[in-house]
């Protein structure tokens, strides 16, 4: 049962892969034409946060962005870089693109994971907890709270959390990733980096954890009406093990497809967060590359995200097969 | 962005008389001795594309680039120049010689000795490579080092504004022997900046925050007073304005915070404002006209949209108070300011008068026809400007849509596409009218491509010839009576309305002291600023 588990994830892992090419070069192709089509270029960008140009420093920076090429060559070369496994260099900050990508990615995973489980943890908690008081107090306040964390924008509560946590009570850091300046190490390291990402995280994670509460509940109730839940009961099982091992893990279907969906809108969302928070990641990046029309650096972030999301689709088909042995990983 | 001013870094010295008010306070801070030691945190936003403006003046590259790489000269308040690599200067009387004595004993941070090559070869790589320095030293044939502390520009023709170019944030001096031979829009000094300023660059962690040391033999000692300077990069303004709140910010200036916020800053027991320290890069905010458009080409429409704007709305409602009305382009603390009032004051009847006139009649909706407004898309000034003249105009019965988009998508449709009726920004007066004012109004900076330039389309052959003139004029009376005369033309004229000057605004944490030294404010140095336990 195990290997043949395993065979299965590996074929399964094999023909991700065979897919993955192309679709990433298809993602690469198609940014690249969609971002020729944004108005403005870098050197525009430079010249206007300059406040002065003249014609010969402007055609200076284009030859310098390589943007006196032709856009055939430009893609060309593009990819020539990437068949290398290199992204290229960014004219703008300077740097390669990799090390770019590299000093961001750590920050924005640590954010997105802590805001996905902490999101999953709550909503599905909160859904269970709803689905048990179906129709009572318990589930009509909880539905509240969660409409209420559906429909406030997270940037908002971000500000609001950052007024009450650091600006009234002092608890936790405003921003940034750590504190600056500061030489610290062990736990001390460690709680310093945990108080900066306690707010972002749950910022980010608000507007989740809605979803997922409401999305468990729905689940629960589904499952609850099968008969298979009405044998459990009959058997004399404790109303608790009946939630928790029959009810739960079947719901647990659905909320794993949608948190897989959610990891590539974690990233849009962290966006956000991040600006809030002076919190230094991915989302902040891809921003500024727009802004400053530094296409290496949004193409890096864009082939990245959709390597995330390859993979975290992966990620859930396992799980699926692990939580339901009916579905096969084909 | 220094020069084009985008409003937010627009700044609003108004007046000697405010200056004369606020020296006076200063000078009661100096009493105070400075005191060794602490840590600075300057607040700066966006992040600075580089760490030297050689290649870049965008407004947060100056506030870095200058605490390591320094320039021959500082300025006092009214512009005057002072001592900083150069020791003494001396100008010939026909103005076509500028000689440098510069300071002896100063080490670049590598160690190297501090000559006249680095001057010479920074003039030069400035001229061509830096965003105005073909303008700035257009008349700058060559210089000479007779010896080793001793530069000399020698010019083809007199340039009247040249002698407040050379500030750090303007001119910065960089070392030759990293420089020469490279690519010096990639050379990796840029990242890692090699200077003889006060501070030296340890370490810049893209998107959080770049680190500086007292450089312990800085040329004037015991200057620097401050052991260490942390810029942080706060992207959100009201994080900002929470980081002042929690200690997190100590200084940030082109006024940091949303205005709206402003006055529950000054409520702060520990902090403060300070309106001085923008003389050098001031400027207006404008509504620029697009010349070509079959209503706005019409002078008595746009003596009409003019006459439908109140300034004072603008001044009140969208600055907080933090801006001074003006009527043309040169700033009123400017030797060439014109003082006479606008020849079109507000009056909307009279508007509504020139356009039934002009055989504009309004139609059944009250609509006598309809513009496009694209506002600067940086910071929320110039789109709440866009607001006001759509109900402004609105009066008059022109319909206004406003259009949004982001910065090089604006760049592009203003100054390359020149697809736009009317534009809403702000322009630096930069140090002199020559460089900040003239590139707006003279035809030939008609050029497409080029940010901000004369996208108007304006061309006045009176107007030209005075620019052309006061550019080279030596005698000061006469270069004057030349931009006077060049601002009531084009105030009648109205190829664009100048509305105000905004004034920018530091605000500081009462532990930082003499952080505003010299006109460009937080763009100076910071060896004298020092921070009280």
């Amino acid at each position: 049962m195990i290997s043949s588990r395993t065979t299965r994830v590996v074929r399964r892992l094999r023909r991700t892969g065979a897919q993955a090419v192309p679709t990433v070069i298809a993602v690469v192709v198609l940014n690249f034409v969609l971002l020729q089509l944004v108005p403005g270029d870098a050197a525009d960008v430079l010249a206007g946060e300059s406040g002065s140009a003249t014609a010969e420093t402007m055609a200076m920076m284009r030859h310098h962005f390589g943007l006196d090429l032709t856009l055939w060559q430009q893609l060309v070369a593009y990819l020539n870089h990437l068949a290398h496994f290199s992204l290229g260099f960014s004219p703008r900050f300077n740097t390669p693109v990799m090390q770019l990508i590299m000093s961001r990615l750590p920050n924005t995973l640590i954010l997105m994971v802590s805001a996905l489980i902490f999101a999953v943890v709550a909503g599905v908690v909160i859904g269970v907890a709803m689905a048990t008081w179906a129709g009572r107090w318990p589930d009509r306040v909880l539905s509240f709270i969660a409409l209420v964390l559906y429909s406030m924008p997270g940037f908002w509560l971000a500000l609001m959390a950052i007024v009450l946590f650091s600006v009234k009570l002092g608890w936790l850091p405003s921003g940034g990733e750590m504190t600056l300046g500061a030489d610290l190490s062990g736990w001390d390291w460690l709680a310093d980096r945990v108080s900066h990402a306690v707010l972002p995280a749950l910022a980010l994670a608000s507007f989740f954890v809605a979803i997922y509460a409401r999305l468990t509940r729905v689940a629960m109730l589904e499952v609850q009406r099968q008969d298979f839940v009405r044998t459990a009961q009959a058997k004399g099982l404790h109303p608790m093990i009946v939630t928790l091992r029959h009810v739960l893990r079947n719901a647990l279907i659905p909320i794993t497809t949608v948190a897989g969906m959610h990891l590539g809108n974690l990233l849009g969302g962290a966006a956000v967060i991040e600006t809030v928070f002076s919190w230094p990641g991915l989302g902040r990046l891809a921003l500024e590359a727009v802004q400053g029309r530094d296409y290496n650096v949004l193409l890096g972030v864009l082939l990245l995200s959709s390597l995330l999301v390859i993979a975290s689709n992966v990620l859930v088909d396992v799980l699926h097969a692990w939580l339901d042995p009916r579905i096969a990983l084909h | 962005m220094k020069a084009a001013l985008p409003l937010r870094w627009l700044i609003l010295p108004c007046a000697t008389l405010v200056f004369a008010s606020h020296a006076g306070a200063a000078t009661s801070a100096n009493t105070d001795t400075p005191v060794r030691g602490g840590t600075l945190n300057l607040v700066v936003d966006p992040e600075p594309p580089t760490l030297v403006d050689l290649t870049n003046t965008a407004v947060p590259t100056l506030k870095v680039s200058t605490k390591v790489t320094e320039g021959l000269l500082t300025y006092d308040f009214a512009l005057h120049p002072e001592p900083q690599l150069a020791t003494s200067w001396s100008i010939s009387s026909d103005g076509l010689q500028y000689t440098f004595h510069l300071r002896h004993g100063v080490k670049w941070h590598d160690g190297q000795d501090f000559t006249s090559a680095d001057v010479a070869y920074s003039i030069e790589l400035l001229k061509r490579v830096h965003p105005r320095g073909k303008g700035t030293f257009a008349n700058v044939a060559e210089v000479r080092t007779p010896d080793a502390f001793t530069a000399i520009l020698v010019l083809s023709k007199p340039s009247p504004f040249l002698i407040k170019a050379f500030s750090a944030s303007e001119s910065p001096i960089v070392p030759k022997h990293i420089y020469e031979g490279t690519d010096p829009f990639s050379n990796q000094n840029n990242n890692a900046p090699i200077g003889t300023g006060p501070f030296k660059f340890v370490k810049w962690v893209r998107g959080s925050y770049i680190e500086y040391d007292r450089n312990p033999d800085y040329w004037d000692k015991p200057k620097p007073y401050v052991d260490k300077i942390i810029v942080r990069l706060i992207p959100d303004a009201a994080a900002r304005a929470i980081a002042f709140e929690t200690g997190a910010a100590d200084l940030g200036g082109d006024t940091p915070v949303p205005l709206a916020d402003l006055a529950r800053l000054k409520q702060n027991a520990r902090l403060a404002v300070e309106t001085r320290g923008y003389e050098y890069e001031a400027g207006v905010a404008r509504v620029e006209f697009n010349l070509g458009n079959r209503y706005l080409k019409v002078p008595a429409v746009r003596e009409a949209i003019a006459r439908a704007i109140d300034r004072k709305v603008i001044e009140k409602a969208i600055y907080y108070g933090y801006a001074t009305e003006v009527s043309g382009p040169i700033i009123a603390s400017s030797p060439y300011y014109d003082a006479a009032p606008t020849p079109y004051p507000f009056d909307i009847d009279k508007a509504n008068a020139l356009l039934d006139a002009a055989g504009l009649p309004r139609g059944s909706d009250g609509v006598r026809f309809a513009i496009t407004v694209d506002p600067l898309p940086i910071s929320d000034i110039p789109q709440r400007t866009a607001a006001y003249l759509r109900s402004a105009l609105a009066k008059i019965g022109i319909a206004v849509t406003i259009r949004n988009q982001d910065l090089p998508s604006y760049l592009r449709r203003i100054y390359s596409d020149r697809d736009f009726d009317v534009a809403i920004n702000g322009m630096s007066n930069l140090f002199d009218p020559t460089v900040g004012v003239q590139r707006l109004y003279w035809s030939q900076s008609i050029r497409k491509g080029v940010p901000f330039t004369n996208a108007s389309g304006y061309s006045n052959p009176r107007v030209d010839q005075l620019l052309e003139q006061a550019a080279v004029e030596p005698n000061e009376a006469a270069r004057v009576q030349q931009f006077r005369e060049f601002q009531q033309i084009v105030e009648r004229d109205l190829p664009d309305i100048d509305l105000v000057e905004p004034q920018q605004v530091t605000v500081y944490n009462k532990r930082v002291h003499d952080h505003t030294t010299s006109p460009d404010g937080l763009d100076s140095n910071f060896a004298d600023v020092y921070l009280s336990q």
